[in-house]
């Protein structure tokens, strides 16, 4: 038995891959489930009626995708150009800090709608800065930036704590370790009323069927593309490799910093160390499902966000532990990768 | 003046070399993959998992041997789900060990859930003791700083000198390298490169999950879940600060230790001056540091991360 590479890729099975991956992963997850004593099916009943049984639910999950969706466009835009942002988390945080202290300081100064813009924009501006660091050095010096991505995690994570115990820390917060909260003023607004739900939503989508466009009607959407393929060829036809790495920076960091300023805006109004439940790593998964496509982005960051919310609802009702909603994703990565190869290639005796 | 003086202690020293354990089995873990041509990201989620594996079997009632023993079978089991999607699938390394490290962390989170219900402080083993080696540990300062560690530490330094000389000795050793270097010629040598890559990751995830076993077995004595703190990933780059040599892979790993251990003294002389963030970030900088300044002459296997199907180039 040997693989060997198909010549195209039929859409049926693009499409059929996440499907067919999801559902492995919920059935080796089954088994897991069973070993907690409690029937696989009526837990993922659980989880969906947890996750759309109500107007309440239904807008908790959708407040989750929010982060998830542009997590998931983070890495998918990083993905595409092999450049192998894994500092999601890191750029998160940071972005949601630098929210958190303009949302502090700024309303004061500058009116409501102008300021959520100028906060948006610095947390974008953040986590590109964040990103840059890495990738300069990974086209100076040929530092892998996957390990500083991910050790920077840690490094911004340690900087979140030291400035919400230190010089951000909110003084009313009875000690707890809690930055300051952004004013009145600035919260997004809500998109759904008695809810949690905030125009964050929104901004995600719009922001996926930004980077579609980008991807797929520019020059440099595909400039982008050929140097993640090939970075060779790309350099032949003249694609500047390190430029071109540059503004894919930009933009992945750009869009998990707005990740964590729309957090901290739309819905908590201040940083803890708890803001993510690791969101940014949720984003690779959310990507790799999505097959790197932004719109499917947005499809499976819905799906985390229902397993997420699902199991924290389900977990209450039959006590299941609620880490079975990482051990879901973390699978359904695994498996979508396998079928991702059956793409591309076939099986041949 | 008082920050010169910890360097004269010899609790300094013993405590170098019980930082230096975990990292000591983990960078030499990954150090046996990348040499046959195999990034293991998987690491972190393999070091949580050995960490609670071990520590479970021991509060089951099986003594520390077997948590050890235990751990390394659990993470040579995940190493084969590494390899398998590696190797003979030739999976993007990068996005699989990723993948590994969630799904390992997050069964060992849940797993470790299913066990022990919620309780307020983690219950506890009674964990490995210092063995004080006969005569050697009577020695002054040295004795007390080097010869009076827990066993797995000295089991650490003899895997890495086993190591070194499997690659640089045996005919094993040999083919592992060639394999990191150009797995066609390997081929051609009548050798098979996939069941070499996947022989190597097993081995080398086995350790990577006795680093982990250690933490719960000798550093501390209960599991919490994030207590690996990203030393999986600091072992990744302690690699590529070793240049991919056994040898120096130890002495990365003291040295980092001796960084780290420094800083945790360093806290208490100079007490609240400077936030304490700063300090537990220095490890994590230098790992950084490290991976920069020897990115430009490391000797990177030529076949990392490249993917070897037979007949295609």
């Amino acid at each position: 038995m040997r693989l060997e590479r198909r010549d195209n890729t039929p859409l049926v099975l693009m499409i059929a891959a996440p499907v067919v991956a999801v559902v492995i992963a919920l059935a080796l997850s089954g088994v897991l489930i069973a070993l907690a004593g409690v029937n696989p099916l009526d837990a993922y009943y659980e989880m969906v009626k947890g996750a759309f049984g109500s107007r309440l639910s239904i807008s908790e999950t959708l407040t989750r995708t929010t982060p998830l969706i542009l997590t998931g466009l983070a890495a998918a835009v990083a993905f595409r150009a092999r450049l192998w942002n894994i500092g999601g988390e890191g750029q998160l945080y940071l972005g949601a800090l630098v929210a958190a202290w303009l949302g502090h300081s700024l309303a004061s100064v500058v009116p409501g709608p102008l300021a959520i813009v100028i906060i948006l924009l610095a947390g974008m501006v953040a986590g590109a800065l964040l990103l840059l660091g890495p990738v300069i050095l990974r086209i100076r010096l040929g530092v892998d930036e996957v390990v500083t991505t991910l050790i920077l995690n840690f490094i911004v994570l340690l900087f979140v704590s030291m400035m919400i115990e230190g010089p951000l820390k909110d003084p009313l917060a009875f000690g707890w370790p809690q930055s300051v909260p952004v004013d009145r003023e600035v919260l997004l607004p809500k998109l759904l009323e008695r809810s949690r739900l905030h125009i964050g939503l929104l901004v995600a989508i719009f922001a996926a069927v930004v980077v579609w466009v980008v991807q797929s009607r520019t020059v440099f959407g595909m400039e982008t593309k050929a140097a993640g393929l090939n970075p060779k060829a790309a350099s032949f036809a003249g694609i500047k490799l390190g430029k071109t790495l540059l503004a894919v920076a930009c933009i992945s960091g750009g869009l998990a910093g707005l990740a964590g300023a729309i957090e901290v805006t739309g819905l908590k109004g201040y940083v803890t160390l708890d803001l993510s439940p690791g969101y940014g790593y949720s984003g690779i998964v959310v990507a790799m499902l999505a097959g790197l496509n932004p719109i499917g982005v947005v499809i499976t960051a819905v799906f985390v966000a229902i397993v997420f919310v699902g199991a924290d609802s389900m977990s209450r009702a039959l006590g299941v532990p609620s880490f079975i909603a990482d051990v879901i994703v973390s699978i359904s990565l695994l498996t979508m990768l396998v079928c991702l190869l059956f793409t591309s290639y076939r099986v041949r005796r | 003046m008082e920050a010169l003086d910890i360097f004269t202690s010899a609790s300094l020293w013993g405590a170098v070399l019980r930082i230096a354990t975990p990292l000591i089995f983990g960078t030499l873990g990954a150090l046996i993959c990348e040499r046959s041509g195999v990034l293991n990201l998987g690491i972190e989620g393999i070091m949580t998992l050995g960490a609670m594996v071990a520590w479970m079997t021991v509060y089951q009632g099986a003594d520390l041997w077997t948590g050890l023993f235990v751990a390394a079978v659990c993470g040579g089991m995940f190493g084969l789900l590494h390899a398998f999607l590696t190797v003979p699938l030739g999976l993007s390394q990068h996005v699989t060990g990723l993948g590994i490290t969630l799904f390992a962390s997050s069964l060992t989170y849940y797993i470790y859930r299913l066990a022990l219900p919620v309780s307020s402080s983690p219950p506890t083993i009674e964990p490995f003791q210092p063995l004080a080696i006969p005569g050697l540990s009577d020695i002054p300062f040295i004795g007390e700083a080097l010869f009076s560690q827990t066993a797995p530490t000295y089991l650490a330094i003899f895997a890495i000198v086993v190591t070194a000389y499997v690659f640089t000795r045996t005919p094993l050793g040999l083919a592992i390298r060639m394999t990191g270097e150009n797995p066609h010629a390997v081929e051609a040598q009548g050798l098979n490169p996939v069941r070499i890559r996947i022989g190597t990751i097993v081995v080398g995830s086995a350790l990577m999950a006795m680093g982990g076993a250690f933490l719960t077995t000798a550093t501390f004595n209960s599991f919490f879940p994030t207590m690996v703190q990203g030393r999986g990933w600091v072992c990744i780059a302690l690699v590529v600060f070793a240049s991919w040599r056994p040898g120096k892979a130890l002495l990365g790993a003291l040295l980092f230790a001796l960084f780290d251990a420094y800083q945790l003294r360093l806290q208490h002389v100079i007490d609240n001056a400077i936030p304490y963030q700063l300090f537990l970030m220095v490890p994590y900088v230098l790992s950084i540091v490290a991976l920069v300044i020897m990115s430009r002459r490391a000797r990177v296997p030529q076949a990392l991360m490249a993917p070897y199907r037979k007949g295609e180039r």
